[in-house]
């Protein structure tokens, strides 16, 4: 096959700091590419030079054998590349036929908007890519991956050649991925070239036809799919070879620490009995939808449950809102934490007081200065977070950085239940494993922790024993220091 | 292999239901019929053609409130300061200099459009809220109009006004023998819905400023150009207050500084009860005028029922909390009955 696209010693750099330093990559017509990379690896910026919206320091490109004088973003567009960002760029407000067809209305230039012409590009979009979409719906009112399906629809009023999908499946249930992944090959099958950037390695060697790694910028290398497998695309973005040591803890049952009995919530989850032990790792595994998110915040006494019981330490607590929660001595790293975990605009210091400000208040109803920074420091230090100073604000931190602030701020309530909803989302793998080891000291010196994920392998290698939620109930528990990551993610996966 | 995903579609009467013109209309329906049942008065045509001509000013402010609602953001306050400038020196350049209607139409308009066209610019370069920009220009050029004429009330405008608001569409006689009908202001009025109904529903410009309101970034992406949407979206805003300004100077005949600058809220109540969303990228033209409408028949029903007039402060304000109340619950009733887990009846471990 030839190239469609090819990339050569592509060099870029931000104020000073090199961001690619020498990039050589090329996509082949019809083909599903993968670049995969850690975070900071050039994996973002690649992606912005490929789609002409930012211009590289040197190197060159080509379409189809011809060399791009001027690669701006609309010349990309013209060649027939589109890039579907992870927000998926949809104006939520309007419906789904004006969002397909709306890029198309803008190229024209026409002053005045047929709605007939509307509805019929839409039609043809969803017409290429086989989705029956109601083209009347309100695009906003959509599941994520429907919403995505209409993103993909209006790449298609172009003349695609190229389609890149950036982390197209970080918000998608199984069925959604499977119907992505459906419309993915189609495409190939019509000679379109599809470029996606994904973190989950399973879903990787799945898919891709070939995968480049990007470590540091530049290019560790390419591997087409016959040497395909995980620990080899671990070490290729790592650099070194990355044990997934499991964790073997003989755990003493000794302290109950969390009885929770028959807890049922409307449209959410329904007969939920589990026990928690003091120093427990307890894993809840289950697909998007199936209910985790919606207990875990049931727990955390966001929303509330309908029915049943819930003991800590063997007297009943009635948790009907956060602040039940925190008295009982829970606390929750939820799984979006820009949105529900921090404050972005404010500094770490003030991010991992927040949960416990009522604390340091010492005479006169003020501030006690000394015991904040003292609190700010110890976690700072034994969180091992990578800051300037307690007063940089959190959103110029890493992701891995972020993730551990907002553990920070839970830590400091001294919580005795800890739950974490997908603690290491968009992180990469060596924050990963550093997050991993502090929740297992945690657990190590006694807290209990119920740990959500989506992660399969995440979940086997952490917990002492593995709830598989499924269609908002538990279906089995496993001790999952005994099963591998396959037979769970059998379990995770089966239906009915 | 095809993946065939079905989004469930709304039947056209689930549609009408879920709308808020059709509350709304029957509110006004529903209010209409309880005035009329007290004071038969309320349903006449005389009536009914006079409180279309006094709210008129209103309904032609409102349209811009809406290009701006739609368009995201806090509102626009400046509006009525615009109004009040252009009036105050479009009646004193016709008495010193003369001309016509379409003159004096023409300049006002002329002057609200840079009037609001400065607000534009400064909210796109600087990235200010509106509502702060527009409450210091709504400072800025009302504080200029009273120290550049010093506050005085001109009781005497140009005759052409009278004349003016003298022309009646289909000219009737009442019983006692007073001469009424169709003034030209709510044609006027009407005039301006048209075009802004034309805007917004058969523009690329029009669902420009919807997409910005719905998401700007991407908005930008897909190629709309947001410095122009957004600066004609206020200039337009500044041109409706312009046309206001004629209308309204045409209905008082004469000139008071003071006398539209108070008015912003319930311009902008009338159009968040008409379903504009204080959020961007919702509001429709009919709902619009259906709020308006609602506050018209309102303050009408109150006089005619010999309630003080200070109750009409009172009901916008009531109609204000329950309005945006109603649509806030059926927010939350909405988030809490979304299922988020098909739950399975039976356990089958």
């Amino acid at each position: 096959m030839d190239d469609f696209l090819r990339l050569t010693a592509i060099h870029k750099s931000f104020v000073g700091a090199y961001a690619l330093k020498g990039v050589d990559f090329s996509v082949r017509s019809g083909e599903a590419h993968c670049l995969i990379g850690e975070n900071g690896s050039g994996k973002s910026t690649l992606i912005k030079i490929i789609s002409g919206v930012e211009r590289a320091d040197s190197g060159e490109m080509w379409v189809k054998g011809a060399r791009l004088a001027h690669p701006t973003a609309a010349e990309m567009i013209r060649q027939g590349i589109q890039v579907i960002y992870q927000d998926l760029s949809l104006l939520p407000n309007l419906t789904v036929a004006e969002n397909i067809a709306i890029a198309q209305l803008a190229k024209s230039g026409r002053p005045l908007v047929n709605w007939r012409t509307v509805r019929e590009i839409a039609r043809a979009a969803t017409a290429r890519i086989k989705v029956d979409l109601d083209l009347d719906a309100v695009a906003g009112e959509l599941p994520i991956g429907l919403q995505q399906m209409v993103a993909i629809c209006r790449a298609f009023t172009s003349d695609l050649r190229l389609l890149v999908l950036d982390e197209p499946t970080a918000s998608l249930t199984k069925g959604e991925i499977d119907n992505l992944f459906t419309v993915v090959r189609d495409m190939q099958a019509h000679g379109i070239a599809i470029l996606f950037i994904s973190h989950k390695l399973n879903e990787v060697i799945d898919v891709a036809d070939r995968v480049t790694v990007l470590r540091d910028g530049l290019t560790v290398g390419t591997l087409p799919r016959a040497q395909l497998s995980n620990d080899k695309l671990v070490e290729m973005m790592t650099g070194s070879p990355l044990a997934q040591t499991r964790l073997r803890r003989a755990v003493g049952r000794k302290k109950k620490l969390l009885e929770v009995r028959d807890l049922s919530k409307r449209n959410n989850f329904a007969d939920i009995s589990f026990d928690l032990y003091e120093g427990e790792i307890l894993g809840i595994a289950g697909l998007l939808g199936a209910g985790r998110t919606e207990l875990a915040l049931a727990l955390f006494g966001v929303s509330p449950a309908d029915s049943g019981t819930i003991a800590v330490e063997g007297s009943r607590r009635r948790i009907a809102s956060v602040q039940d929660a925190v008295a009982a001595g829970f606390a929750f790293v939820p799984e979006n934490r820009l949105t529900q975990g921090l404050v972005l605009k404010h500094s770490v210091a003030q991010n991992i007081v927040t949960a416990v400000i009522g604390r340091l208040v010492g005479r006169w109803g003020m501030i006690d200065g000394s015991r904040r920074d003292g609190l700010v420091a110890r976690w700072i230090n034994s969180l091992d977070i990578r800051v300037a100073g307690p007063d940089v604000a959190v959103e110029t931190l890493s992701g891995g950085n972020q993730q551990r602030v907002v553990i920070g701020k839970w830590l400091a309530t001294e919580p005795r239940v800890l739950i974490l909803d997908g603690p290491t989302v968009g992180i990469d793998i060596a924050a990963k494993s550093s997050i991993h080891q502090i929740i297992r000291d945690l657990a190590a010196r006694g807290t209990g922790v119920i740990l959500i994920s989506d992660e399969v392998p995440e979940v086997v290698a952490n917990c002492d024993r593995l709830l598989v939620m499924r269609a908002g109930r538990i279906r089995f528990e496993i001790d999952s220091t005994a099963a591998t990551d396959a037979q769970v993610q059998a379990l995770v996966e089966a239906t009915a | 292999m095809s993946a065939v995903v079905r989004a469930g579609g709304a039947a056209p009467i689930e549609r009408l239901l879920k709308r808020n013109e059709f509350y709304l209309a029957a509110l006004i329906f529903v209010l209409c019929v309880s005035i009329t049942a007290a004071n038969p008065s309320f349903l006449t045509l005389a009536n009914v053609l006079s409180f279309l001509k006094t709210s008129s000013v209103n309904g032609i402010l409102a349209v811009g409130v809406l290009f701006v609602l739609i368009l995201g953001g806090t509102p626009d306050v400046s509006f009525t300061a615009i109004a009040q400038v252009v009036e105050y020196l479009v009646v004193m350049a016709t008495l010193r200099w003369g001309g016509d209607i379409p003159l004096a139409l023409l300049g006002a308009c002329a002057l609200g459009t840079l009037m609001g066209s400065v607000n534009g610019f400064i909210i796109h370069y600087f990235r200010v809220t509106t509502i702060v920009v527009t409450i210091a220009t709504l400072n800025v050029y009302y504080g200029m109009l009273y120290v550049l004429t010093g506050g005085n009330v001109i009781f005497v405008v140009h005759p052409m006004f009278k004349q003016f608001a003298s022309l009646l569409l289909f000219p009737m006689r009442s019983a006692n023998g007073a001469v009424y009908g169709l003034s030209l202001m709510p044609v006027m009025w009407l005039a301006v819905l048209a075009v802004g109904w034309f805007i917004l529903r058969r523009t690329f410009l029009g669902r420009s400023i919807f997409a910005m309101g719905g998401n700007e970034v991407a908005a930008q992406r897909i190629g709309v150009n947001t410095l122009w949407t957004r600066v004609f979206v206020f200039s337009f805003v500044g041109l409706l207050s312009g046309v206001a300004a004629i209308a309204h100077t045409a209905i008082v005949l004469s000139a008071i500084p003071n006398i539209i600058v108070g008015h912003e809220l319930e311009v902008i109540a009338a159009v968040v009860l008409g379903g504009a969303s204080l959020f961007g990228g919702k509001g429709t033209i009919i709902g619009t005028f259906l709020g308006v409408l609602l506050f018209a028949v309102l303050k009408n029903g109150l006089v005619l029922l010999n309630f003080s007039s200070y109750w009409y402060d009172v009901t916008i304000g009531v109609a204000i909390t329950v309005g945006i109340t109603v649509s806030a619950y059926q927010q939350l009733r909405a988030q809490r009955s979304r299922v988020n887990v098909k739950v399975e009846p039976v356990v089958v471990p």
